[in-house]
């Protein structure tokens, strides 16, 4: 029941984001359904314990992957899917308890969430970077499909 | 020329990656007739000539605001170009009127997309469901407060700061008369409308795509913004 509830909340938070971003109306559903499989291949993959890095990692991918394929099916720039879908897996949590610690003068675990947020960040950017090698490929093998 | 210094600088204005407006404004030119036309562009101006002509001609981007409707209104407008469907004048004229055009969205219905953005996130993230009324309350006021003093001081991180400041004072005012549960999970809601995700992800794809100048560029508007966000709650903490 949580869980449903819960994958209903990323649908909302995605299209939320979009409404502030001011993304045509028409992408906001794609966008939300974008975001909660996101967040849920996240999710799969943590309660598995396959640790942070991984399971934003490969949520990453699937969002680049998934926002490349709306973007030609519906015409419209990629990154209007890309970014809404990427909120709930933000790392807000973790930023803000690096910011409280630090502020509150608890430098070490300050650095311990700093060093999470890192991490977060940097895998959903490798992420993407990953998508986006992907997209080439599957756009040149297309290419030589055709030619031949 | 003028079309695609336009179209150009009104791509990156709303918050196109760089690799997305030069290949748009390459684009008309080639439809135009100049496929050998050469553009250098950053984040605060782009520069464009066409080598059979003498000169060149720069055009500057000084205000930057997310607007991702006007970004893709830009690119269909290009295709219906591409596809000789539209004119070149009125390829100029449209790109005009959507430049003063005011956002789809309006006022309260991006505040209450900051509030869908902080109750439900707020819950995804901590597993409280107890707060998330609150939440999305004082995540609507941030964001409205973020949103009113970037109308008329135009300083965008000052803005972040106050809103993250006020976000900080109500979250603590409001557990202390008994209304919420948590201060953590209340501030970190709260302050989800504000995190720089255009930014962040536009510095990943320049920096992937090779602009070396505008990526780093957006990667440090998006960290000032994260510090200011962060400068905001920390003053609370200090004082509360």
């Amino acid at each position: 029941m949580i869980m449903i509830i819960k994958i209903f909340f990323a649908f909302i938070a995605t299209i939320g984001f979009g409404i502030i971003i001011n993304i045509p109306h028409r992408a906001l559903v794609v966008a939300g359904l974008i975001g909660v499989v996101a967040w849920l291949i996240y999710w799969g993959l943590f309660s598995l314990d396959l640790g942070l890095a991984l399971s934003n990692l490969v949520a990453a991918v699937a969002i680049g992957i998934l926002s490349d394929v709306s973007a030609r099916k519906m015409k419209m720039p990629m990154l209007i899917f890309n970014i809404p879908s990427l909120v709930p897996l933000v790392p807000g949590g973790q930023a803000y308890q690096m910011i409280r610690t630090l502020a509150l003068g608890e430098t070490a675990q300050g650095v311990h969430f700093l060093t999470q947020v890192i991490e977060i960040t940097g895998s959903i950017a490798i992420g993407f970077l990953i998508a986006e090698l992907l997209n080439k490929l599957w756009k040149n093998l297309k290419v030589q499909r055709t030619v031949n | 020329m003028d079309t695609c210094l336009l179209a150009g600088r009104i791509m990156i204005e709303s918050g196109s990656e760089m690799a997305r407006a030069e290949d748009t404004i390459m684009r008309i030119a080639t439809n135009s007739g100049f496929p050998n036309a050469q553009v250098f562009s950053t984040v605060t101006g782009i520069i464009m000539s066409i080598p059979d002509k003498k000169n060149a001609q720069v055009t500057s981007v000084s205000r930057r605001n997310i607007d991702l409707e006007k970004v893709s209104w830009v690119n269909r407008l290009s295709r219906n170009y591409a596809d000789h469907k539209i004119t070149l004048e009125e390829f100029f004229g449209q790109l005009q009127t959507l430049d003063n055009a005011v956002p789809y969205f309006p006022f309260w219905l991006q505040v209450i997309g900051a509030a869908l953005v902080s109750g439900p996130l707020m819950a995804i993230f901590c597993n409280n469901f107890y707060d998330i009324g609150l939440t999305s309350v004082i995540g609507a006021i941030g964001f409205a407060i973020y949103y009113i003093i970037n109308k008329y001081l135009n300083i965008k991180f000052i803005s972040e700061f106050f809103a993250s400041l006020l976000i900080g004072i109500l979250a603590v005012l409001t557990v202390r008369l008994g209304m919420g549960h948590s201060v953590d999970d209340i501030i970190i809601g709260s302050v989800m409308p504000l995190v720089p995700g255009v930014p962040l992800t536009n510095a990943v794809r320049d920096i992937l795509n090779g602009h070396f100048v505008s990526g780093p560029a957006r990667g440090i508007e998006a960290l000032l913004t994260a510090a200011a966000i962060g400068f905001g709650i920390a003053f609370v903490f200090r004082f509360f």
